[in-house]
């Protein structure tokens, strides 16, 4: 599956063309990620968040696999299992920081591969598929940075699991029972320990697995690109080895970087201090906050503080805790629905004018609800989270719909190539291998040339 | 279209309800905290002047105040506080010799078992850690006036920027001033401020009123370096000791921290570089304007 230009894997010496036969993993290495995935030529920095993701899924399943050699998943023992990492484990510290740093910059990175899909809207045909998976795969981070979190069993640990398997409580008539065969107790416990050390060790394969589905499905279109023309002919792609192995290499060294700056110059400022108090179910933190990474969306749970009630009645129709969840799941849920609310034919925000400022708008509010969720449930901030929620609602539900309708959009280039090399420069470069002419209402994906199967 | 239209119709309705919630009276019933009158207390910590070692990016211990800080919590700390975490040979990163940890260990006494198998108490070994000054939480919660006196192995690392922190906290001990006393009253509704029986005020404490007593006095101990024992010396002493047990690998990481991102840079440049080289002509040439 790739364009007809596409090089060929080509076995050079016995062994190679035995393998080839027997098992062409090497051959499926260079059409994936090789000399054979030709990539459109114009992607900027914002596409190296993909490859990066996956680096750090790797560093995570690494680091991870170590420290669970050394960690003792029983609520007794676990707080000093993680200070004997610390202390005695050669390099413990380093492999600890490395792990707990190495989530927050895979959602560094993630939240970057996001918004880059929301600005270009890479989940327009013929990539649905691609996004739909990668919400999967949000999710799956969620729940697995989640369970990680709880595993050092300090105060934030057990608070934050408490609160977070709590919401279940919330569901109508099963909440409670349901909540109860989840944590096995009334709260967090042993059990709740051991099952959470088991799922935080088997989802990051599980997530693997879908990685492998969303590369799979990303190699049937192809990678979208940022003028959201579909690629043309040979012109408009190049290699992925060397080409783009190039420039995700060196940006790589970059993030890495700064990843290193975090893990040995400020481990703990992405965490909290109160988790280097062990667990006590007996005494609440003052003010109970989720991992960073999770605080747009705990913002948003926490703006349903009152009741739905049947006006000037006393009738509630839900609670406020149902409320928030329901809240918060669907402010993630509604991405699935994304490819089919936005049907602006154009894809690449930078030529969509009335688009293009509603993107930044929602960049604010998610940096608006990152930061009331960290604040205190205190007023000002539930006030302005309660805004912020319904602009986001607002943004994915009502204004991206409408936009799509009524936007004129820019005029986009012929092609990739001309986007790069300038007008006429197809020309001159190599003949284009479709003459159609884009329709008027832009580059409708069926226009464009698809890949051979 | 259909999905359009429902999420159009869906998401205004959301925000309706929003709406109605906001402006329509008793619909949405605020649950308000209000502040607590001890935040009126809430002082900048204090800070060392010159800061510690170990702070910034080339920070180092000073083995000299880690160990006058070990004194601090030998002849101060240890009579209520907990170090679980740390063990006797952990001393020799401070710059004791291996006799010196062996008799230091040998100095404290541990809980063991005789030859007939009964508790009882022997000299430490430097593999032990260090023990707790009470058998349980109850015993310390008895011996306290119901308080417990916290574990300080992490405590640093625990807290908000706790190195200043522990420092802040050993002197914080003052009288409350008349604005924030002011303060206070106004955010407690009028209630005057009041420091409960047993409990002592301390303005870098979270709610003010913390259950240990003032510990440093001037000259409490006798330094075996002859340091001046002043309470802010001993302070600054004992914060750069804990800082210390919290994280016995800081100086370590810090200085691994400058060769991994050498190196990283490095191989970034490099890696800048062969990717200038292999896209040299597949980037569009600039115009000449």
């Amino acid at each position: 599956m790739s364009f007809p230009w596409a090089n060929q894997y080509e076995p050079k010496s016995d062994f190679t063309k035995w393998i080839d036969q027997k098992l062409p993993l090497p051959r499926l290495i260079y059409d994936a990620v090789g000399g054979g995935y030709p990539v459109p030529r114009n992607l900027n920095y914002m596409w190296n968040f993909g490859f990066l993701a996956g680096l750090f899924l790797m560093i995570q399943i690494i680091t991870g696999v170590v420290l669970a050699m050394h960690y003792a998943s029983d609520a007794t023992v676990a707080f000093g299992s993680v200070e004997h990492i610390m202390r005695n484990v050669n390099y413990g510290w380093m492999l600890r920081y490395a792990h707990a740093n190495g989530a927050s910059f895979f959602f560094i990175v993630i939240y970057a591969h996001i918004f880059r899909g929301l600005y270009y809207s890479s989940y327009k045909a013929p990539r649905e598929m691609i996004w739909l998976l990668g919400v999967v795969i949000f999710l799956l981070m969620m729940a697995t940075a989640f369970m990680g979190y709880v595993l050092p069993w300090g105060q934030m640990s057990f608070w934050g699991a408490k609160v977070i398997t709590g919401l279940f409580g919330a569901i109508p008539f099963i909440g409670e029972p349901l909540q109860i065969w989840l944590v096995g107790g009334y709260a967090p416990n042993g059990a709740t320990l051991s099952r959470f050390f088991s799922l935080h060790f088997l989802l990051p394969f599980v997530i693997l697995g879908v990685v492998i589905l969303h590369i799979w499905a990303l190699h049937i279109p192809g990678s979208s690109n940022p003028t959201g023309v579909e690629v043309k002919s040979e012109s408009d792609t190049l290699p992925f080895y060397p080409y783009f192995v190039a420039k995700d290499g060196w940006f790589l060294g970059l993030v890495l970087a700064i990843y290193a700056a975090f893990v040995f110059f400020a481990p703990n400022v992405l965490g909290h201090p109160d988790n280097y108090i062990e667990a006590n179910p007996l005494s609440t933190p003052a003010h109970i906050v989720p991992e960073w990474y999770f605080l747009p969306f705990y913002a948003i749970l926490r703006a349903f503080t009152g009741d739905l009630v049947i006006p000037f009645t006393s009738v509630v129709i839900a609670p406020a805790k149902l409320l928030g969840v329901i809240g918060m799941f669907g402010s993630i849920l509604v991405w699935f629905f994304l490819p089919w609310l936005d049907k602006s034919p154009v894809r690449s925000g930078s030529y969509r004018p009335l688009f293009n400022k509603f993107f930044w708008v929602l960049v604010l509010t998610m940096a608006v609800l990152t930061f009331c969720g960290g604040a205190p449930a205190e007023q000002p901030y539930i006030l302005i989270s309660q805004i912020a929620t319904a602009y986001y609602f607002l943004h994915f539900l009502v204004i991206l719909p409408i936009v799509s309708q009524i936007e004129v959009p820019k005029p986009l280039p012929f092609s990739i190539t001309e986007a790069v090399l300038g007008k006429g420069a197809d020309e001159t470069v190599a003949k284009p291998a479709v003459t159609d002419t884009p329709s008027s209402d832009g580059d409708l994906p069926g226009g464009a040339l698809q890949p051979a199967e | 279209m259909t999905i359009r239209l429902g999420g159009i119709i869906f998401g205004l309705v959301l925000v309706g309800i929003l709406m109605i919630w906001s402006f329509v009276p008793d619909t949405l019933k605020y649950s308000t905290p209000v502040k607590q009158p001890y935040y009126a207390f809430h002082e900048d910590k204090l800070k060392p002047a010159g800061g510690f070692s170990f702070d910034g990016l080339g920070g180092t211990w000073d083995n000299q105040q880690l160990q006058r800080g070990y004194q601090v919590y030998k002849e101060v700390c240890k009579s209520c506080h907990s170090l679980k975490f740390v063990a006797f040979r952990n001393l020799a990163e401070l710059g004791y010799s291996e006799e010196e940890v062996r008799a230091e260990a040998a100095s404290w006494d541990v809980p063991g078992l005789n030859e007939y198998g009964e508790a009882n108490l022997r000299p430490a070994e430097p593999t032990d850690y260090f023990p707790s000054p009470y058998p349980n939480e109850i015993a310390a919660r008895a011996a306290n006036n119901n308080a417990l006196p916290p574990d300080l192995s992490l405590i640093t690392k625990a807290r908000p920027d706790g190195s200043n922190y522990v420092y802040s906290l050993m002197q914080g001990y003052v009288e409350p001033t008349a604005e924030d006393l002011a303060k206070a009253k106004e955010l407690g509704g009028g209630t005057e401020w009041e420091t409960p029986t047993g409990l002592y005020f301390n303005e870098h404490f979270y709610n003010a009123n913390i259950a240990m007593p003032p510990q440093l006095y001037p000259d409490l101990i006798t330094y075996a370096d002859g340091t001046e024992a002043t309470p802010e010396q001993m302070a600054q002493d004992i914060a750069a000791f804990l800082t210390w047990t919290a994280e016995p690998s800081l100086v370590a990481r810090k200085q691994t921290g400058w060769f991994v991102i050498g190196f990283l840079l490095f191989g970034t440049a490099l890696g800048f570089l062969s990717y200038k080289q292999i896209w040299a002509d597949k980037k569009a040439k600039k115009k000449a304007a």
